[in-house]
């Protein structure tokens, strides 16, 4: 990662994912205004097959990178721009019905920690985006136990709602409820952070199949093993003072 | 019995005066207009309080003429207290020939029955009304029943009726039975059985119902479909007895229980008297 | 939460403004609803959230702008130039509105079956044994015992009394239901019923709903699109996730971090 080259997408599969431009800043209003850049020009592609594995230091951004993408943080410049139905779907600025639309059929999102819907049953938090896009009940069902069993989750917790669950599985049941629909865009944020080895292996062996099947994934990936495992390219995301001015891409050594 | 005396300081003709009685025949046109709408008219201090017919007295008053035949009923009895006070007040304001039998009357003012002979083309049922608007126990605003009406919103109403076969098993109301007018307004028949309802609908009378305390007028033209309010599932049913008249022997006519002796022995008796002395 | 790609939204606001007397209690209110989404308007006590809301639904006549409704069969209509007759019969066929206080929404004198039938025999159901069936049907659906159906909600709790009301609006199956702090004045964990309830019914019944609160969890949990309000204006919205987690506007920040930890 020393020599950081140019632009070094794969030219014979049209990306999945552009960003052009993304620039973003906090605004704390409670102190007196106070701005703190985080994302400067950002620019990535990534296409269907790839897994694109952002690093950098801690702060530097790599979450508000990935939230942004999401729409779960606000872009003040730039493009974030989707393929959806043969045509580009930009988020920046978007309705918010056109970015649950690519949500709910495009985009999947592991969030680093899994907000929990109390009172629901961990089988039905993973069922419900199936439910969602029309997937009859009992078959919705079967396969949120089929992917809980993956993961290494015991029946005996498929019936009980997740809030008293050990953070490990938790996490586990975040990540079968946004893995159990085939995005064609996923995005990970520190997906393996509280599990064990063992559990670990089975996540990354998921991504792996995800992207192997033809998903554009982009995560944060916290260990060097599990990156290893799943990346197949780096992007550096340096914060805003750093001194490096040549674009951060990376292509990942093999 | 004195005479009656037209001269200066005594009752105009039928007791009200003569703008009074063209105002309350202009709310009857409005209501013959619009069958089952309740007509808002200026009613008068009568010589009896409210409760006790002043409605119906302004109603006869307002169009009974000296070629008319008055018969007066209180829950089909001519022979009561206020039957009898009423009839006698038209005789004396009115000067007008009285009857106790249905087919020779050509006004008939009754309080809480139909009479059982049928009634024909020409003559004139006033009833006495206490409260006028069928919704007033459901819904306790005037502003919100007058738009309930006008906008034909009588859910509430049936809302009423499921609640009762939810309570009893079965529509329990069985006085001022709700009855639908020409398919629009919905009205109470006064507090008649609702064993009277079918005797509404399609009357060759002319029915008109005046409620004194609350002033409303308002009316079913002859012929008229009125249809009382029921479910499919739980349609509309009239008394039965399985007794007949201990006097006349009818099983057609609605009878009266009476308890006879401290032994408690019953008798039950048609509640229409000139019905059943024709019938002996 | 299937953002659809139909080409008219469901209900448009334009230039809501209303006033009584000089206070101003919402401004120029812009903002289209599509089918299936569910709108949280936020703020504090006083932010207009409550006017705008009966704006919305027709209870309040606003001083200037419009509501636009995308009938189910009659085109769009402009909801206060309706006749009061069409808008009375839209209010309570197409549309669902839930009061906080349950009392208001409900006729505390019939039972919960007559409640909840009330809507069907108002366009035209007759068949006592049919309205009896479809109102057990959706006790059932609220989680209220079948056994509760002739009791009056005057024997409810607020819990509840909260569920009848809902089962009174969804049982004519409206398309829109407007709801002004469905969860406000209740326990706790009475609330979380509730939330999980109506959460239940938007998702699987493709409801469109405009939800009033002042509690940002509610909002979190229900809404997927979000208004904050201060002072009769609308200072901030968006995505629901994207307002609570990355507020711009100071006021919605200052609200973000108000809220208490658990």
């Amino acid at each position: 990662m020393s020599h950081p080259e140019k632009s070094c997408e794969d030219p014979t599969m049209p990306p999945a994912l552009r960003v052009s431009g993304l620039s973003k800043s906090f605004v704390v209003h409670a102190h007196g205004d106070l701005a703190l850049p985080v994302l400067h020009d950002v620019s990535l592609a990534v296409s269907p097959g790839e897994c694109l594995a952002l690093v950098g230091p801690s702060g530097a951004g790599k979450s508000t990178l990935l939230r942004s993408l999401y729409g779960n943080y606000r872009a003040d410049a730039g493009s974030i721009r989707v393929r959806q139905d043969d045509a580009w779907t930009e988020l920046v600025g978007a309705e918010p019905r056109t970015v649950l639309d690519v949500r709910h059929r495009t985009m999947g999102f592991v969030s680093q920690f899994l907000r929990v819907i109390p009172r629901v049953a961990a089988v039905d938090v993973v069922a419900e985006p199936l439910l969602r896009r029309g997937v009859e009940a009992t078959e919705a069902s079967h396969r949120a136990e089929f992917l809980l069993g993956m993961l290494g989750i015991p029946a005996r917790l498929w019936a009980l709602p997740p809030a008293t669950f050990s953070g490990g599985e938790q996490q586990r049941i975040n990540i079968a409820r946004s893995l159990i629909v085939d995005y064609p865009i996923l995005l990970l944020d520190e997906p393996t952070a509280s599990l064990d080895a063992a559990n670990r292996d089975g996540v990354v062996e998921l991504i792996c199949q995800r992207r192997d099947a033809g998903a554009a994934v982009v995560g944060i990936f916290h260990d060097t093993g599990v990156r290893d495992a799943v990346a197949t390219r780096i992007h550096e995301v340096l914060p805003p003072a750093s001194p490096a001015g040549a674009p951060p891409c990376v292509a990942k050594p093999s | 019995m004195p005479d009656i005396n037209m001269t200066e300081g005594a009752y105009n003709y039928a007791y009200l005066d003569e703008q009074t009685k063209r105002m309350i025949r202009r709310a009857i046109l409005k209501a013959v207009a619009v069958p089952g709408y309740q007509v808002p008219f200026g009613g008068r201090e009568m010589p009896l309080p409210y409760g006790w017919g002043t409605g119906g007295i302004q109603v006869t008053a307002a169009i009974i003429g000296r070629d008319d035949t008055l018969k007066v009923i209180d829950q089909g009895a001519d022979d009561t207290t206020n039957a009898v006070s009423i009839r006698r007040f038209f005789a004396h304001v009115a000067d007008v020939a009285t009857t106790t039998r249905t087919e020779e009357a050509t006004i008939i003012q009754t309080r809480h029955r139909v009479p059982e002979t049928p009634l024909k083309d020409g003559q004139i049922l006033v009833f006495q009304v206490p409260i006028p608007e069928p919704l007033r126990m459901l819904e306790p605003r005037e502003t919100e029943t007058r738009t309930l009406h006008a906008l034909s919103e009588y859910g509430v109403m049936q809302v009423s009726l499921y609640e009762s076969i939810a309570r009893h098993g079965r529509i329990a109301k069985s006085y001022s039975y709700p009855v639908q007018v020409n398919g629009r307004y919905i009205m109470s028949p006064s507090p008649i059985p609702k064993f009277d309802n079918p005797k509404l609908d399609r009357s060759p009378a002319l029915q008109l119902y005046g409620a004194g305390r609350e002033k409303r007028i308002y009316a079913v033209p002859p012929y008229t479909p009125v249809k009382s309010l029921d479910f499919d599932d739980h349609p509309f049913e009239i008394e039965r007895w399985t007794e007949c008249c201990a006097f006349c022997g009818s099983t057609e006519s609605f009878l009266d229980e009476m308890i006879v002796d401290d032994a408690g022995k019953r008798l039950f008796v048609c509640s229409d008297t000139d019905y059943c002395e024709g019938r002996r | 939460m299937s953002a659809a790609t139909l080409p008219s939204p469901l209900l448009s606001a334009r230039n809501i403004t209303k006033r009584f007397g000089g206070r101003i209690a919402c401004h120029n209110v812009n903002f289209d609803l599509w089918p299936g989404e569910v709108l949280g308007i936020v703020g504090e006590s006083g932010s207009g959230k409550t006017t705008l809301l009966n704006c919305l639904a027709g209870r309040l006549t606003p001083d200037a702008g419009s509501v636009i409704y995308e009938t189910a069969s009659a085109g769009t209509v402009d909801i206060h130039r309706l006749s009061e007759a069409r808008r009375r019969l839209l209010t309570r066929t197409e549309w669902g509105f839930v009061n906080q206080d349950a009392r208001e929404g409900l006729r505390m004198g019939v039972s919960a079956g007559a409640n909840i039938g009330e809507r069907l025999m108002a366009v035209g159901a007759r068949h006592y044994g049919e309205i009896r069936g479809s109102a057990a049907d959706w006790l059932a659906r609220v989680e209220i015992d079948a056994d509760r159906l002739d009791d009056r909600p005057t024997t409810f709790s607020g819990g509840m009394r909260q569920r009848l009301q809902i089962a009174r609006n969804l049982v004519s199956g409206p398309r829109l239901v407007f709801m002004d702090e469905p969860t406000g004045g209740l326990d706790v964990s009475v609330q979380a019923r509730i939330l999980d309830l109506l959460r239940g019914l938007v998702e699987r019944l493709h409801l469109s709903a405009v939800l009033v609160t002042h509690d940002l969890g509610v909002a979190r949990l229900l809404t997927h699109r979000l208004m904050v309000m201060q002072g009769g204006a609308v200072i901030e919205e968006g995505l629901t996730d994207q307002v609570l987690d990355d507020p711009q506007h100071a006021y919605t920040q200052m609200l973000v971090a108000s809220i208490l930890p658990v």
